[in-house]
């Protein structure tokens, strides 16, 4: 099948810190791949390379007519601007020359409702924000979609909620997600490849394969002896294994 | 008091109330106070090559704009710093260059009369603001709330950066006339920020500040004209008023 994504030997240096280095890896369509690897192993540099915001080296090749849609971790601006995501939505459409029956049908799909995109962005749940970020992401019909870590700050029944939503729509429409996550537990379920990133080493391949307790340890740092019991029991606990092992 | 001035200051007031709220929300609220001085050697220029100071003024704030920008960009330096050095230097720079009397105009606004051309010209300016802010105002939000996202719907962030940092030199430009290089930073921020304490809603936003920089400028008029002084002054005076009595509104 066809790659909706090709990146090769991709390296990229920001302020002459090479932050990522010789990174390869192939996406067919209705594939996840997840993203795992400590904080400031340069996970979110890489996605936002993918997204054309910094220069690199090397290539990176999407198929023709490949539409992303970037799901963020978090929003940096300031939450209380006076903007609601009818304006956010009217942006996209905007510059994509999506019709109204496109933006309607999608966040019916996702299940955003009118009082939602018309309140204040700041006055927003969290719950409520991540899933309408998820809607703004789909509309467009995209072929890929890009999300970083999208449920950092939500609870657990939501989180799980997300997942499927997103799972269902890979499985209905065929699209490929590159998804960085610090929970082993959705790598299992859902991913199909995984890419470890760290400044000393990565991996990459199918979850079980790579997924070793010694590229774990090598990966974060330290010792994850218990990582099988966790990823199937509770997932909550892995969180803190991986937010110890900083490379930078 | 001259109706071109009056309907030239009006329209100032407007483009200053729709990119000062844009300036706002993207947190660079004292860029005009920057770009206002970087124009000012520019000015001096033009006085001593006895041209039209505003062609001076123009010309270093396209200078000045593009070199924010291309700091902007790159991410291995303060752009703080950058443009705190370069801003005290363009001040240094004016002074040195200009007589006495003509900084005072440079600085508090009111150089000479306006000329024909430079009222077709001055609405033109006007018309040109006014028309990006409607056409380009949701993809300029989207870029500010998240860049990423911007990005990710195919919007060239860059050039659309260098876009509005372009119309709001114009602004600048339009304002040093009656105002100055010293105030007319607070026409673009004032209104904004009166805007933003009585409104969450991008419409009500922009509607409010554009409103409230309309409203400063008649006043102002109105108030100068009574009692026979310097108009730039007091327009700002009553802005800043306005905006003491948009505390009184708690926002939710």
């Amino acid at each position: 099948m066809a790659n909706v994504l090709s990146v090769r030997n991709l390296t990229v240096r920001l302020d002459d810190r090479t932050i990522l280095r010789n990174i390869s890896f192939d996406l067919e369509r209705g594939e996840t791949l997840a993203v795992i690897g400590p904080n400031g192993s340069g996970k979110t540099v890489l996605l936002k390379t993918i997204l054309g915001m910094y220069p690199y080296e090397g290539t990176i090749e999407r198929a023709p007519d490949t539409r992303i849609g970037y799901v963020p971790q978090r929003i940096d601006a300031d939450r209380h601007l006076p903007l609601n995501f009818k304006n956010l939505l009217a942006a996209k459409a905007d510059v994509l020359k999506l019709s109204a029956g496109d933006v309607e049908d999608t966040l019916r799909a996702v299940g955003v409702s009118h009082d939602v995109l018309l309140t204040p962005v700041g006055h927003l749940s969290g719950g409520q924000f991540q899933k309408t970020l998820l809607a703004f992401a789909l509309i467009g019909k995209p072929t890929l979609l890009i999300l970083d870590e999208p449920t950092a700050s939500i609870d657990q029944p939501r989180e799980e909620q997300l997942h499927a939503l997103v799972h269902r729509f890979q499985d209905e429409r065929g699209l490929a997600a590159i998804h960085v996550s610090h929970d082993l537990t959705f790598v299992y379920r859902y991913a199909t490849k995984v890419l470890c990133l760290n400044e000393r080493g990565l991996c990459f391949g199918a979850p079980r394969e790579v997924l070793t307790p010694e590229t774990l340890e090598k990966l974060y740092g330290e010792p994850l002896a218990h990582y099988e019991h966790h990823h199937r029991h509770d997932h909550n606990q892995n969180h803190g294994h991986n937010d110890d092992g900083s490379s930078s | 008091m001259d109706p071109y001035s009056i309907t030239l200051a009006l329209g100032t007031a407007v483009a200053a109330g729709l990119v000062g709220s844009f300036a706002l929300m993207k947190r660079m609220t004292l860029a005009g106070d920057v770009l206002s001085h970087i124009a000012l050697p520019g000015l001096g220029i033009a006085f001593l090559l006895k041209l039209n100071p505003l062609i001076g003024a123009a010309a270093a704030l396209l200078v000045g704009t593009l070199l924010i920008w291309r700091l902007d960009r790159s991410a291995n330096f303060s752009t703080e710093t950058a443009i705190g050095v370069i801003f005290t230097a363009a001040v240094a720079v004016a002074v040195l260059m200009t007589t006495s009397e003509e900084l005072i105009d440079a600085l508090f606004g009111g150089f000479g009369a306006l000329t024909p051309i430079e009222f077709i010209l001055g609405m033109l300016a006007v018309v040109l603001v006014v028309a990006f802010v409607f056409r380009f105002k949701d993809r300029l939000v989207l870029t500010l709330f998240s860049p990423e996202l911007a990005a990710a719907a195919g919007l060239s962030i860059d050039r659309l950066n260098l876009a509005y940092l372009l119309v709001f030199a114009l602004t600048i430009l339009l304002g040093m006339r009656f105002l100055g290089a010293i105030l007319v930073g607070a026409l673009i921020i004032t209104p904004a920020a009166i805007g933003r304490q009585l409104t969450h809603n991008l419409s009500a936003f922009l509607a409010i500040s554009t409103s409230a920089a309309v409203l400063s400028v008649v006043l102002g008029f109105i108030i100068a004209d009574r009692y026979g002084i310097q108009t730039g002054p007091v327009v700002v005076t009553v802005a800043a008023v306005l905006f003491l009595l948009s505390l009184l509104k708690r926002k939710r």
